[in-house]
Order: structure tokens, then C-alpha cells, then sequence
């Protein structure tokens, strides 16, 4: 018995990165030294959404990242945990840039504090600021979102899942029973 | 995909879908090393131990590299500064090395089987970095993900491996992986340095360079190994050069595109002229450069994740 529940659709998420984009530039007062690093795999695909959407609200074509955290998780020492390991390619210097941080959901926030970690290897920004499409709550470290899609209050018994079109043919966010 | 193994001993008993998870693994890895801070905090607390009982600067160095790039403790042991030179036997140094709790050892050994022996015997991981004339998987390994990250395939390509192919673990180590992953094989040496039944490996034999280089896109040459001279396998080095050195007029008989591999120490002017050594045909370095990635791959897929 598996109950699955569309909380977001392609309009949503589409409308929702429209306000982050305007929230990041709001925030960052334009788009001097800014860059977009996206988390493998999800957050990829968002931090290329809101690349061209910055580039049509302001003409700029920001430096975008791709960043792969499996070497710097905290559960590697963990039996059978050994994901398949993704290319980071940061082509840019994060040196005193503002690196706004994008994935697709937030929960516990060891993603992003293994994401942090590998971000300062790369270089020392002026400051890191997170995107986040789902905030699922949870939080097991103290961390935040600077920019949030939708808050949606879950369970921990609950997966929340994007689905992108670039990965998945289809735009939406479910929630939905785990698979036991 | 995961790789079910607590050893890498060869490539003989690895599948085709290991070979490609050791290698795409391997490629993720070359950027750490193009990073201004090289190290990634993935084998924290992990120790690797480097036990060689044979010379080797390439595989050693580049073993302990990987281990410190991925935040792994690094011990080297050669023979000549162990107790080995007290007399101690491989069984009971490897069982005082398994009693200092290490994660993985590393071991070069004269004697073809040894790190099969010390896998049997000790928990811990064994990568064989060379066993007599037998396997030197890692070398095959990095071969293999320079051609592919020059070629974009293995499959279809036609490899020419020259040399000492009898003494010759790369050889047979290469010849096993470039099979497996769809390649054409041709091997070339003097008769004395053909291993017998080496056909049954599913190669062409050929006594002459120039045959067996002739339309091959890959030409591997081997290093004459100057320690075996004595044995007389071969007249004089001049000799062998003035039949087997791949030089700027031989190589015309391959393809146009073809390239270049040693895996080092090259014998400049013995099997390779130093312009083709140095040339634009040659991927020797890149060789090098990728066998770092690929032992940071074989680290991580082992010892990586484990409790």
C-alpha cells in the first residue's frame, strides 16, 4: 500500500525558482562576485534553472558549479554506505565569491555541512548561502536555508522525492510512504 | 553497483562490470588532484601499508599519494629496511603487520602468488602491486583508463604490446583487461622472451616489430629489463634495440593516431627512441598522472565505507 501525494508541479517549482532567483539578487544586492554551486544530482539541474533565469532578469551569465559530496559525507564509515562516486567540477575560483549553494531538498543537513566542507577545499568564499527547493525539516545539524521553495512539514516515515525533467521526464515533488 | 571484493589481486579475476566501476570511480578522482588542496577527508583514520619487497619509485609513490590525498595514513616498508634482512619470512611479518590493525596492504613481491598467500592469511584488504611475472593489476588498470580517456572506448581497438613479454606481469595483467574490455591483442619479442602457450591468452604472436605495430592504435611498449641480461636472453642490447626499438620510422606502420605507452622506467634508445619517448604519439606521463586516480579508486572502492 503505497500512498504518494503530488505536493508540487511544474508551475509550482518553475514559480517558486522564479522568487528564489529575485530573493538572491534582492538579497546580494545584484550579482557581483556571485556563483551558483549545485549538489549532485538534484540540485545540478535546480542551479541551472536559476542560472538562466538570472541571466534573463539581469543579462548575466553567472559561473555555475557542480559539486559531488560523497568524499566528505559522515556515513561513509557506515556498513554498506558506498554511493557512486560523481565528477565535481567547480571551473572557477571561489575565492571572496558569494557562492550561493543549490539542492533540491533540505532535511537533516548533513548534505550541506559535507558540502560546506568540500566548498572551502576549493578556495575561501566571502560567503556561502544556501537554495533549497524543499525544506522537509528535520534538521539534525544547525543549519539553514537562505532561499526556500516550499516548506513542507513531513514525517520521518515520509520520503520527500523532486522529480526533475532533466533526470526524470517529469516536473513535481512528491511525498510520499517509504518503501519498506 | 559495489565492489563485492576484499582483495584486488589481478585482473584475471575481476568481470568487465568491475573493471568499468574501478575506472569510472578512477576518473571522478583525477580532479582532487587538479585542486589547490589536494586532499579529501574520505579515509580518515584508515591506515595503508606499503609493503615492497622489490624496487619500484611510479607504484609506491604513487600508492602513497593516493592514501594521503584521501586523508589515509601512509607506512612504506621495503625490504632492504624491514626484517626481512633478519631473516623474518613474508607469513610472520604479515602477521605482525595484521596485529598493528591496518586497513589495507599494499605488497610488491618477487614471488608470483604472494599477495594471494598473504590475502588468504590476513583480514585486511591486499592490492597486489606487482607479484613476480605474474599480475600487476594497477598498472592495467591505469592503462586501461588512459586509452579509454584517449580513445573513448577500449572495445575495438587493436593494442600492441612489444618486449620482455615472458617476464612481463604488465603484459599479462594488460592482456587479461584489454580482452575483457573488447580490445584486439598482438604481442612482439625476441623467441626467448615469449612466454610458452601465449597464444592460449587469445593473442597473436609476431617475432617482428613491424608486423605486429602495423594499422594497431595503441602500442605498449615494455621496459627491457637490464637486471636479466645475464640469463642470455638476448645477444647485446644493441642488438635487441637495432630490431625492437619503436623509432620515428617504425612507427609510421601504425595508424596515423596512434599512441604511445610505457609503463616506466623507460630505457631511452633500448626499446624507445627518446623523440618518440618524448613525442606527440607518446601518453607515458598521462599514464602516470592517472595511476594516482586509479589507486585512489581501488582505496576508496576497498576500504572506503567499511566499519
Amino acid at each position: 500500500m503505497e500512498q504518494k501525494k503530488v505536493v508540487m508541479d511544474a508551475d509550482g517549482i518553475d514559480r517558486s525558482l522564479t522568487r528564489i532567483a529575485y530573493e538572491i539578487l534582492e538579497k546580494n544586492k545584484g550579482t557581483e562576485e556571485l556563483c551558483l554551486v549545485g549538489i549532485r544530482t538534484g540540485g545540478v539541474f535546480l542551479a541551472e534553472r536559476l542560472k538562466k533565469k538570472l541571466a534573463k532578469i539581469e543579462g548575466v551569465d553567472l559561473p555555475t558549479g557542480v559539486l559531488d559530496i560523497t568524499l566528505y559525507r559522515d556515513d561513509l564509515r557506515l556498513p554498506n554506505k558506498k554511493p557512486l562516486l560523481g565528477r565535481t567540477d567547480i571551473p572557477f575560483s571561489l575565492d571572496d565569491k558569494r557562492v550561493v549553494l543549490v539542492d533540491d531538498v533540505l532535511f537533516t543537513g548533513r548534505t550541506i555541512r559535507a558540502a560546506m566542507d568540500a566548498l572551502i577545499d576549493f578556495g575561501r568564499p566571502k560567503l556561502i548561502q544556501l537554495a533549497v527547493l524543499i525544506d522537509r525539516g528535520h534538521r539534525e545539524l544547525p543549519i539553514r536555508a537562505d532561499f526556500v521553495g516550499k516548506n513542507l512539514p513531513s514525517s520521518l516515515w515520509e520520503s520527500v522525492v523532486v522529480n526533475l525533467m532533466e533526470k526524470s521526464g517529469v516536473d513535481e515533488v512528491v511525498i510520499q510512504a517509504e518503501k519498506q | 553497483m559495489k565492489l563485492m571484493k576484499k582483495d584486488i589481486l589481478g585482473i584475471k579475476d575481476l568481470s568487465v562490470d568491475e573493471i568499468n566501476l574501478i575506472l569510472d570511480t578512477a576518473e571522478s578522482f583525477i580532479e582532487v588532484s587538479t585542486r589547490e588542496i589536494k586532499k579529501v577527508p574520505t579515509l580518515r583514520g584508515k591506515t595503508v601499508v606499503n609493503l615492497f619487497f622489490e624496487a619500484s619509485t611510479r607504484t609506491r609513490t604513487s600508492f602513497e599519494i593516493a592514501g594521503k590525498r584521501l586523508s589515509a595514513d601512509t607506512i612504506n616498508i621495503s625490504a632492504t629496511t624491514s626484517s626481512v634482512v633478519k631473516g623474518e619470512t613474508l607469513i610472520d611479518t604479515a602477521r605482525n603487520l595484521e596485529a598493528m590493525n591496518p586497513d589495507a596492504i599494499v605488497i610488491r613481491h618477487s614471488a608470483a602468488g604472494a599477495p594471494h598467500m598473504l590475502a588468504r592469511m590476513v583480514k585486511q584488504s591486499i592490492i597486489n602491486a606487482g607479484d613476480g611475472a605474474h599480475e600487476h593489476p594497477t598498472q592495467a588498470l591505469l592503462d586501461m583508463m588512459t586509452i579509454k580517456e584517449k580513445k573513448a572506448t577500449i572495445s575495438g581497438l587493436k593494442v600492441a604490446i612489444v618486449g620482455d613479454i615472458a617476464h612481463s606481469r604488465v603484459a599479462r595483467s594488460n592482456i587479461y583487461g584489454l580482452k575483457k574490455m573488447g580490445a584486439e591483442v598482438v604481442v612482439a619479442g625476441p623467441a626467448t622472451m615469449m612466454p610458452r602457450d601465449i597464444e592460449r591468452m587469445g593473442v597473436a604472436v609476431f617475432n617482428n616489430l613491424g608486423d605486429a605495430i602495423k594499422g594497431v592504435d595503441i602500442i605498449m611498449m615494455l621496459r627491457i629489463q637490464l637486471e636479466r641480461q645475464q640469463q642470455k636472453i638476448f645477444p647485446s642490447l644493441r642488438e635487441y634495440s637495432s630490431y625492437f626499438c619503436l623509432n620515428r620510422n617504425n612507427i609510421k606502420l601504425a595508424k596515423e593516431d596512434v599512441l604511445v605507452m610505457h609503463p616506466g622506467p623507460i630505457n631511452r634508445g633500448i626499446e624507445i627512441a627518446p623523440d618518440i619517448a618524448d613525442g606527440p604519439y607518446s601518453i607515458i606521463l598521462d599514464q602516470v598522472t592517472n595511476g594516482v586516480a586509479v589507486r585512489m579508486a581501488l582505496l576508496y572502492l576497498l576500504i572506503g565505507g567499511q566499519s
